[in-house]
């Protein structure tokens, strides 16, 4: 701060308060009518406040959820989601760090070659090529499945262009001196790279998991058996169902619950989130 | 560069099959099978596939939907980017001038990153649901008739505002980290020489982020056009009137409820030619700024 001015502190700590008051209105919302019962939000006049129906609610979608939508309990849909996102999450991880090293530590023929296949992945979205990738993982045979949920989704440029960084600014002596050692390349990548770049990956894994949990074209399009579906594409399904005979409260008990889990680690891991997500941009 | 290599032939291959063989069968693959079918138009028993050169492509530039569509796109990248940058950086100025108080304010505008748009989608069409949600009530009282399932700039304001309240907390954490690399003894010496703090903010502060600005901007329009398929799903579903019906979506419904495969190939072949364009833009200004 350069200058004492307390008005404009005032003003900035409203504007915050306000933002902050802005951002949180529709969870406010979604929880306050997931607290109360159907027959609430007939009257006619919206619940500002919680009801006292939470337990009830959530316990009801977690266990049962609503028959009449053809989605499985929400506990179902949430353990698929978190199969897949942690799939997703460490599958990428996985298979990027091997990339980068190999990309990093060898010379071999056609190295640039496959450098420019892993970036070209960059610029092909799901969204892009949805309906020849969809073709791919049908005639695969991978439809329901945890492999056609994942699988599809996990190269990465992104994250092979991340340890590809944190493995140049590695210096070299540690290599040299590795080798006269006598390790050989896969020794010098675990006891070595790997615990390196541990943050990284942590940080990255906060990023990756946040992503996988949300997915919601790709397992709408791959999920036609109720016993895939995962939360965030169900809840649309969800609420389809429901429109005609409005159970908003369930819908947004199953809102309220397909957010926690993301939302839980954005909050308890807001270091490393925040590095992850300044690191997967450079 | 490394100058220490390891010189096994075969090893760096099989580090790099796994990625690789995911990238050909479902990125390549696929794309190239996109790029196939633009130039090929299917019989109504998907049986005989003619080649038919450019004639998909010219299809969607005399398709008035299309033509929509695109215009749709533009509109709702340009307001969802305006939109969340400008009030992200309202919101980063403020906690910039804080001290003890920036990781609470911090901690309690990050979290909608983590929101799914699908779920943002929700969350938002219940609060403007016309029957029982918040917003037509409390937009009733001053005289306003909200109805998103009828009204074109109604649905249009809705998803407008659910994808830019889910991207809010992004912009704000990259603005904060711009306001914090600007020196501050170029805004004390401006304070010395008389500059108030709006003085200061445009033309010192303005200036120096603009490298974050611009990189935000990038990344805004490339969220409102290809991540905000969830949100469009979960509300309107493009319409009403295809009022919403934006590039991505059109993509999905011509080719998974319309069945039609060229137009859909021809459409998914313009939108990467997007995508490369953007990504190369990303990257110039990538390289701009290690040259710093």
């Amino acid at each position: 701060m350069i200058e004492n001015r307390p008005g404009l502190n005032l003003l900035a700590h409203l504007t915050l308060m306000l933002g902050v008051a802005i951002v949180a209105l529709p969870v406010w919302v979604a929880f306050v009518a997931s607290t109360h019962t159907a027959t609430d939000f007939m009257s006619g006049t919206i619940p500002l406040w919680p009801g006292p129906h939470l337990v009830e609610n959530y316990a009801r979608m977690l266990d049962a959820g609503v028959s009449t939508s053809g989605t499985p309990p929400v506990g179902t849909m949430m353990w698929n989601s978190l199969v897949m996102a942690l799939l997703i999450a460490c599958g990428k991880i996985a298979i990027s760090i091997t990339s980068a090293f190999a990309i990093v530590y060898f010379r071999f023929p056609l190295r640039n070659m496959a450098f420019w296949c892993i970036f070209i992945t960059m610029m092909l979205p799901v969204e892009v090529r949805i309906v020849p990738t969809f073709q791919v993982v049908a005639d695969l045979g991978m439809l329901n499945s945890y492999a056609g949920l994942s699988i599809p989704l996990i190269a990465s440029a992104t994250a092979t262009f991340l340890f590809r960084q944190v493995f140049l600014t590695i210096p070299d002596e540690l290599t040299e001196a590795a080798r006269i050692d006598g390790a050989g390349p896969m020794k010098f990548f675990r006891d070595i790279l790997l615990p390196l770049s541990r943050t990284n990956i942590a940080a990255l894994f906060v990023i990756l998991f946040i992503y996988g949990w949300n997915q919601y074209l790709w397992p709408l399009l791959i999920t036609t058996s109720s016993d895939y579906y995962t939360i965030v594409a169900g809840i649309k399904r969800m609420a389809d169902a429901v429109d005609g005979l409005p159970q908003w409260h369930l819908v947004m008990a199953t809102a309220m619950l397909a957010m926690l889990p993301p939302v839980a680690v954005v909050i308890g891991m807001q270091r490393l989130f925040v590095k992850g997500l300044v690191e997967t941009e450079k | 560069m490394k100058r220490t290599l390891f010189r096994n032939q075969l090893l760096p291959w099989l580090l790099l099959a796994p990625q690789l063989a995911i990238t050909f069968i479902f990125f390549l693959w696929p794309a190239a099978q996109a790029v196939r079918q633009s130039f090929l138009r299917q019989d109504a028993f998907g049986i005989n596939t003619t080649f038919v050169g450019l004639s998909n492509f010219k299809a969607l530039w005399n398709s008035p939907e299309y033509l929509n569509s695109l215009q749709v796109t533009a509109i709702f990248a340009v307001l969802v980017t305006v939109l969340s940058m400008g009030f992200a950086l309202l919101l980063a100025v403020a906690v910039d001038r804080m001290i003890r108080s920036t990781s609470v304010y911090t901690t309690l505008l990050v979290w909608p990153y983590a929101v799914a748009p699908a779920v943002a989608g929700i969350l938002w069409w219940f609060i403007f649901n016309p029957t029982i949600g918040v917003m037509p009530y409390f937009l009733d009282v001053i005289g306003y008739d909200w109805n998103h399932i009828s009204s074109k700039s109604d649905a249009m304001t809705l998803v407008v505002i659910a994808s830019a309240w889910k991207q809010i907390s992004y912009n704000f954490l990259f603005f904060v980290a711009g306001l914090q690399s600007v020196p501050a003894s170029l805004r004390e010496a401006a304070a010395i020489d008389g500059a108030g703090p709006v003085r200061r903010f445009f033309d010192i502060t303005v200036p120096l982020l603009s490298p974050t600005t611009f990189f935000l901007l990038v990344v805004n329009i490339v969220y409102a056009m290809f991540d905000t398929f969830g949100v469009i799903d979960a509300t309107t579903e493009g319409g009403p009137a295809q009022a919403t019906n934006i590039l991505v979506y059109k993509v999905y419904f011509d080719g998974f409820v319309g069945q039609n495969m060229g137009s859909s190939a021809a459409q998914s072949v313009i939108l990467m030619l997007i995508v490369i364009a953007l990504t190369v833009v990303q990257f110039r200004y990538v390289e701009k700024k290690v040259a710093y």
